[in-house]
């Protein structure tokens, strides 16, 4: 042929519609070995608490501030009311998790005082100041689409760690991970 | 009796494929030439089988025969006909069946009435379609037999999705399939080309109108899909660059730009490589488009058969057949020589321009769709929707849109601007270009919160409507050929769809407003009252339907009646939307939940004019219909003047 000088050239980008391919079945393979996993992360995991000061809710515990998180240890953001019930369930998770030395701050959602007295009282009280959140504000700044909902927070106020719906006790060990791998990371930044 | 008759007329008919794959690889060889024979007879039985295990198959769900499995999962005695048998391709194995069934009832077609192209080339043709035909047999037969009896009949079916059970939806997904699978044929006849090396104006001219009808089939099933989730889903959006939807736009995109290619490929002989390297690319896109839906490897809101396992057959498929095509591609599209060349500005140019930008907008639309995927596998989850899709392929598809009024007015070959061709192209085109930047100005001043895309959207459209009619000035009308008439009406659909989406996007209004019985509210230009609820009870299902009266600027009152559905077998919900149409555009509102305090929620959007974008899509699939049908008269013209002149003959004793 005449055009023997030019095929070299040509050859090759002959080749990348087969390359593209290529490409893509190794994307299809791996997707498809992939195990499903629809779970998807908050953004919030890794950005500090918004800035905020809750009044308190209870009578016998002070409200929450942001403030109150940037002591240096880890502790415990638990989101809940006393209209709902899995935060009943989760109570002795959470008592478990208070005996074992963890700080454990609440936020109550859209609740009454009197109902929360009622619900403390039942269901025990393992929260060091409990914040009222009646317009959702705090809930809604730190992503938190339900209750209960629960965060590990570091030392220096940053989120490490959500956990959505109850506290059950086979997750009680899980949340102390966290909070000791959460304890490293606050002291390393 | 009907099940097992279904599940051994499939065998045989399999057995055939492998035959016609067989004699066609033998008849290719020079001691071969006799089996060649063989490879249209056995193409026509092989579809004949094929329809009949699908018509045992439709008898099944239409008697609801509850000892087959696949009955029992998917349909119920209760259901109405046209969904029992809509049913029948409503589930993975009755559309993997549809599928064949298409396929091979395309390839009898092409065996019984394809006559012009050389003889070499079509037994190679048939003979790939056999073997693409092959492996979804063998996904058939031994992974998803749709024919299974249960060991113990069961006393009632499961029924059918509820979301399904409509009646746009008991034919958009054969439509869709029509085109996928018609595309098949085109990609045979790419394959058959690039075996027999014989890729020309003959093999265009055979395998324009298989593309054509692939092409309306997908365009029609297309917008009727969005039409179907615009007022199935209650969400008030016409596409959501969904992976679902994104698998069906894509094999599009690729019909779309081998339909411009290969029209000059017949009559100019030029890109004949573009034009292969299309018809393997379009049938590729549907395939994996089907991978994408089966294997459920990206979440989608309408994966309704999803399992892995099938995905990695559909996978091994694609890789056989794809990888296939396009290692053939590599290797042979060196010895098709060079087609005719052309000059930048002409008919062919323009052409080329366009292939180029749609394939752009097919890759946008691919890496969006398989970004998540991508980004998976290094642990980070994305999902990508509007914000990268809109604006991102408006950066091909707006150039391309220009181009497309511009080059139906070009000469083929070499045009010039000068002289008595400035008055036929430039002037006229200069008006319509200037009607698009008056619109544009004029929505930038006169409405500041329009953002630039839809202000664009709407410039375009206004310029692109008028443009598409100038390829009939100075034209004799009555003697313009049918295929002519098909592109403007094609074109002036894109520019109709255009305003719709643009003006959608643009002038939409939305309401949330919770209302107790005798409330008002206003929506736009309308007024709406919520005047009393009802429950009411279908065959297999019972709703909720409220009364809402609405006024359209002070004018006499119509009712609409949104409803709340639940569906007892299998029991799910659905909202089913209540739409007024004005000639301007429509009101949706859609019945939401009560509230504690007894009011109802409820969702208004007033949408300017929306249905244009569902006409301009009717009005390119109607194009593309008088296209076709022009090019099937000039045929049969031809064929019966050819027999008048032989019967001529023969009585002259010649």
């Amino acid at each position: 042929m005449s055009d023997n000088t030019e095929k070299p050239r040509n050859r090759l980008a002959l080749w990348l519609p087969l390359a593209i391919f290529g490409g893509l079945f190794a994307l299809f393979v791996h997707g498809l070995m992939r195990p499903a996993d629809n779970n998807v992360p908050s953004t919030f995991v890794g950005n500090p608490l918004p800035q905020f000061d809750l009044p308190a809710a209870a009578a016998d515990r002070p409200g929450l501030a942001t403030s109150a998180f940037r002591t240096g240890k880890p502790r415990l953001l638990n989101v809940f009311a006393s209209w709902c019930v899995p935060c009943a369930a989760e109570a002795p998770q959470l008592a478990a998790l208070a005996q074992a030395g963890v700080d454990v701050e609440g936020v109550a959602i859209h609740d009454r005082p009197e109902d929360l007295a009622r619900f403390l009282a039942n269901n025990g009280n393992p929260y060091a100041a409990i914040g009222r959140d009646d317009k959702r504000v705090v809930q809604i700044a730190i992503g938190s689409s339900g209750v209960p909902e629960t965060y590990v927070i570091d030392g220096q106020g940053v989120i490490r760690y959500q956990h959505i719906g109850d506290i059950r006790a086979d997750d009680v060990p899980m949340l102390l991970g966290k909070l000791k791998e959460a304890a490293s990371k606050g002291a390393g930044s | 009796m009907i099940a097992e008759l279904g599940l051994a007329v499939l065998w045989m008919a399999a057995a055939l494929a492998a035959l016609q794959l067989v004699a066609g690889a033998l008849a290719l060889r020079p001691e071969g030439g006799q089996l060649g024979g063989l490879v249209r007879p056995v193409a026509v039985m092989q579809g004949v089988l094929v329809l009949i295990a699908f018509a045992a198959l439709v008898w099944l769900f239409v008697t609801t025969d509850l000892s087959v499995k696949l009955v029992v999962e998917n349909s119920h005695s209760a259901k109405p006909l046209i969904f029992k048998i809509a049913g029948t391709w409503g589930n993975h194995e009755g559309s993997m069946l549809l599928w064949v069934t298409i396929m091979a009832v395309a390839g009898a077609f092409v065996a019984v009435i394809e006559r012009r192209l050389d003889e070499r080339t079509l037994i190679a043709t048939l003979g790939g379609q056999a073997f693409i035909s092959l492996g979804f047999y063998a996904f058939l037969l031994f992974a998803s037999n749709p024919f299974a009896r249960l060991a113990q009949p069961a006393e009632e079916g499961q029924g059918l999705n509820p979301l399904l059970q409509d009646i746009g939806l008991a034919f958009h997904p054969p439509t869709l399939y029509v085109g996928y699978v018609g595309l098949s044929i085109a990609f045979s006849f790419a394959i058959g080309a690039l075996i027999t090396r014989n890729v020309g104006p003959a093999f265009a001219r055979a395998m324009r109108p298989w593309v054509l009808g692939a092409w309306i089939f997908l365009t029609l099933g297309i917008t009727a899909g969005s039409y179907w989730a615009y007022y199935t889903l209650g969400w008030g959006g016409w596409w959501f660059w969904d992976p679902v939807e994104n698998a069906s736009l894509m094999p599009w995109l690729a019909a779309t730009a081998l339909l411009h290619s290969v029209s000059v490929l017949q009559s100019r002989d030029a890109l004949r490589a573009w034009t292969v390297m299309l018809g393997v690319l379009a049938f590729s896109m549907s395939m994996v488009g089907t991978f994408l839906v089966r294997s459920g490897i990206l979440t989608s809101v309408h994966a309704f058969a999803v399992d892995p396992q099938r995905g990695a057959f559909i996978l091994a498929l694609l890789a056989i057949d794809i990888g296939g095509a396009l290692a053939l591609f590599t290797l042979r599209v060196s010895t098709v020589t060079e087609g005719a060349r052309f000059s930048l500005l002409s008919r062919e140019a323009s052409l080329v321009f366009n292939n180029v930008m749609l394939c752009g907008i097919l890759g946008i639309v691919l890496i969006g769709t398989l970004y998540p995927l991508m980004t998976e596998a290094y642990g980070v989850k994305v999902s990508v929707g509007p914000p990268y899709f809109n604006p991102v392929s408006a950066i091909f598809a707006f150039p391309m849109l220009v181009v497309m009024a511009i080059g139906p007015l070009l000469r083929w070959r070499r045009d010039r601007l000068t002289g008595d061709r400035a008055a036929r192209v430039t002037w006229p085109l200069a008006v319509c270009a200037a009607l698009a930047l008056a619109v544009f100005v004029g929505v930038e001043t006169l409405a500041h919160h329009i953002t630039l895309l839809p202000a664009l959207g709407l410039a375009l459209a206004s310029g692109l409507f008028p443009a598409s009619f100038l390829p009939l000035v100075g034209r004799n009308l009555r003697r313009t050929p049918l295929p002519v008439w098909g592109m403007v009406v094609a074109h002036a659909g894109i520019a109709v769809s255009l305003f719709g989406m643009a003006s959608e996007s643009a002038f939409s209004v939305e309401r949330l407003a919770a209302l107790t019985i005798g409330e008002s509210r206003d929506v736009g230009p309308w007024q709406v009252r919520l005047d009393g609820m009802m429950p009411v009870a279908g065959p297999n299902w019972t709703a909720l339907q409220a009364s809402v009266s609405t006024r359209y600027a002070g004018a006499a009152p119509t009712v609409l009646h949104p409803m709340a559905e639940t569906f007892t077998n299998p029991p799910g919900t659905r909202n089913e939307s209540a739409l007024q149409t004005r000639w301007n555009g429509q009101l949706y509102v859609v019945l939401g939940e009560q509230a504690q305090d007894g009011r109802w929620q409820m969702r208004f959007w007033w949408k300017p004019f929306v249905p244009l974008i569902w006409a301009g899509g009717a009005m390119v699939g109607l194009g593309g219909l008088l296209a076709l049908l022009g090019r099937v008269m000039s045929d049969l013209r031809r064929l019966i003047a050819k027999d008048k002149i032989a019967y001529r003959r023969t009585r002259q004793g010649r």
